[in-house]
């Protein structure tokens, strides 16, 4: 496929940056304000609420976690404007503040001295006037180094790392030339790998900050551990699907990152890249925290490639789900977006595979739903780092 | 037809990349990266997504896939046989 003239069609934002989604988030800051949030998105279509658990009593850097993750949700060139509802007034602001940096429309309220009648009142007529503006917006024809895309991998199997990985690897090896911005991450899941992806890292800087961060992350394991993470790191379901250890796991997570690129930089979860290139994020690898914290990161399309069948989808990112086990593709193929199972029965080159998923990558950008965007998924899962206070 | 597949042609173990595989069938591999065939014997029924011994393997032993260290074997693996949780271990954490 060539793609030194190709384009996808695009919301630009006040910022510049490209948005293939054209969302109005009412943002909860905190698990209170979960029900007005709720109440907001039924009373004005077309918006979409993101409700999740957490928000209270963090401190420290689980805190300022919490805070980049939201922001960065908010300030994604997938989504239009954003009402955020906090039960603390100080609060709400801080991350409209945060979000209204890219020059998006943002409007917040506290629930404290109000009530959630007036607050979801209040929010709703705001909700309205975003939604009926944000419809007018219009896609653009742009040059396709505006478009981020990260990847992650989930119920993953030996299938993923002779099929579906590799794809997204050819896939990022034939992105990345072209001067977009690619992230991959899952620091534990590059355990007994970790050695390939420092030597990928373009500078001996990238190099001790990846190793910096691995290491961290490899201390947290060790702390918590019992006698070894059976069944949790691999799961069972990559077990059950024949993977026996991590480092076979990481071996066939790390074909995502193709052959060719180098990684360019490394970030700290939820940090958005300053430049194009390959990025490391350093992430959980559970499926919905590290998509979050991709889509926080200010990614707009996300690689997702599955063997036994991860059925995850983000409330603002879209995800497309790639698959090469048979079975898999039979049995759950209403969540397959791409079949790239030819691979194992030599009917398809990776070059072949790669070039489908560039393909659906395209049309997904271009406005066409993913599987997991039909199907409701909508997996919005903060990442904490310890107890709350 | 393709029946299993190996990345490196020093790996110990191949994919079964097909249903249904029953002790005694002849299976047909593909080694992906040398772009080979070869040919074995399954000694196990062996689920699809899971591996086969194509290098017979003693206890102690490293196990090679991607031409990387994926683990230590804990009971010995005979060739064409099942290679997984019971008888390969992880050598980290």
């Amino acid at each position: 496929m060539d793609l030194s003239k190709a384009t996808f069609r695009g919301y630009k934002r006040e910022n510049g940056r490209i948005g293939v989604r054209n969302h109005v988030l009412i943002l909860p800051v905190d698990d209170l304000s979960n029900a007005a949030a709720m109440a907001v998105e039924n009373n004005i279509k077309g918006t979409l609420a993101l409700p999740h658990p957490y928000g209270r009593l963090q401190f420290g850097a689980d805190l300022d976690l919490h805070f980049r993750t939201l922001i960065g949700t908010g300030a994604n060139p997938n989504v239009a404007a954003v009402v955020v509802i906090c039960i603390e007034e100080g609060w709400a602001k801080k991350v409209a503040d945060g979000i209204a940096a890219t020059g998006k429309p943002v409007a917040y309220f506290g629930i404290e001295q109000h009530g959630d009648h007036d607050t979801i009142m209040r929010a709703s007529k705001k909700a309205k006037e975003f939604v009926q503006w944000a419809s007018e917006l219009v896609r653009e024809e742009r040059p396709l180094k505006d478009l981020w895309v990260s990847t992650k991998c989930g119920e993953s199997d030996t299938t993923s790392g002779c099929g579906a990985n590799p794809t997204v690897g050819n896939a990022f090896d034939k992105l990345y030339p072209h001067g977009t911005t690619l992230v991959f991450g899952e620091t534990t899941e590059l355990t007994g790998g970790e050695h390939l992806v420092a030597a990928r890292c373009r500078t001996d800087e990238v190099r001790k900050k990846f190793q910096f961060m691995f290491d961290r992350y490899q201390a947290v394991v060790e702390a918590h551990k019992t006698s070894d993470l059976s069944d949790s790191q691999p799961t069972k379901g990559n077990i059950a699907g024949g993977l026996t250890t991590i480092e076979e796991k990481a071996l066939g997570n790390i074909q995502k990152i193709g052959r060719k690129c180098l990684i360019d930089g490394v970030l700290d979860k939820a940090e958005e890249p300053t430049g194009p290139g390959l990025w490391f994020m350093d992430s959980s690898s559970a499926a919905a925290e590290m998509v979050t914290l991709c889509a926080a990161a200010g990614f707009v399309v996300h690689f997702f490639p599955t063997g036994q069948g991860n059925v995850i989808g983000n409330p603002i990112l879209p995800v497309i789900k790639l698959c090469a086990n048979p079975r898999t593709v039979r049995t759950m193929s209403e969540h397959i977006d791409v079949d790239v199972s030819g691979l194992l029965r030599r009917e398809m080159s990776p070059d072949q595979a790669g070039d489908a998923l560039l393909e659906c990558m395209f049309r997904t950008a271009n406005g066409r739903l993913t599987a997991a965007e039909a199907l409701g998924h909508r997996e919005f899962v903060l990442t904490r780092l310890y107890e709350s206070a | 037809m393709i029946h299993f597949v190996v990345h490196d042609e020093n790996d110990s173990v191949g994919v079964v990349v097909v249903e249904g595989v029953k002790a005694g069938d002849s299976l047909t591999g593909w080694i992906m990266d040398q772009d080979k065939e070869i040919a074995f014997k399954a000694a196990n029924d062996i689920p699809i997504g899971h591996k086969l011994a194509i290098k017979a393997l003693a206890k102690g032993d490293t196990v090679i896939k991607y031409g990387t260290d994926i683990g230590r074997v804990v009971a010995p693996i005979g060739l064409g046989e099942h290679a997984h949780v019971h008888n390969i271990k992880t050598k980290r954490w």
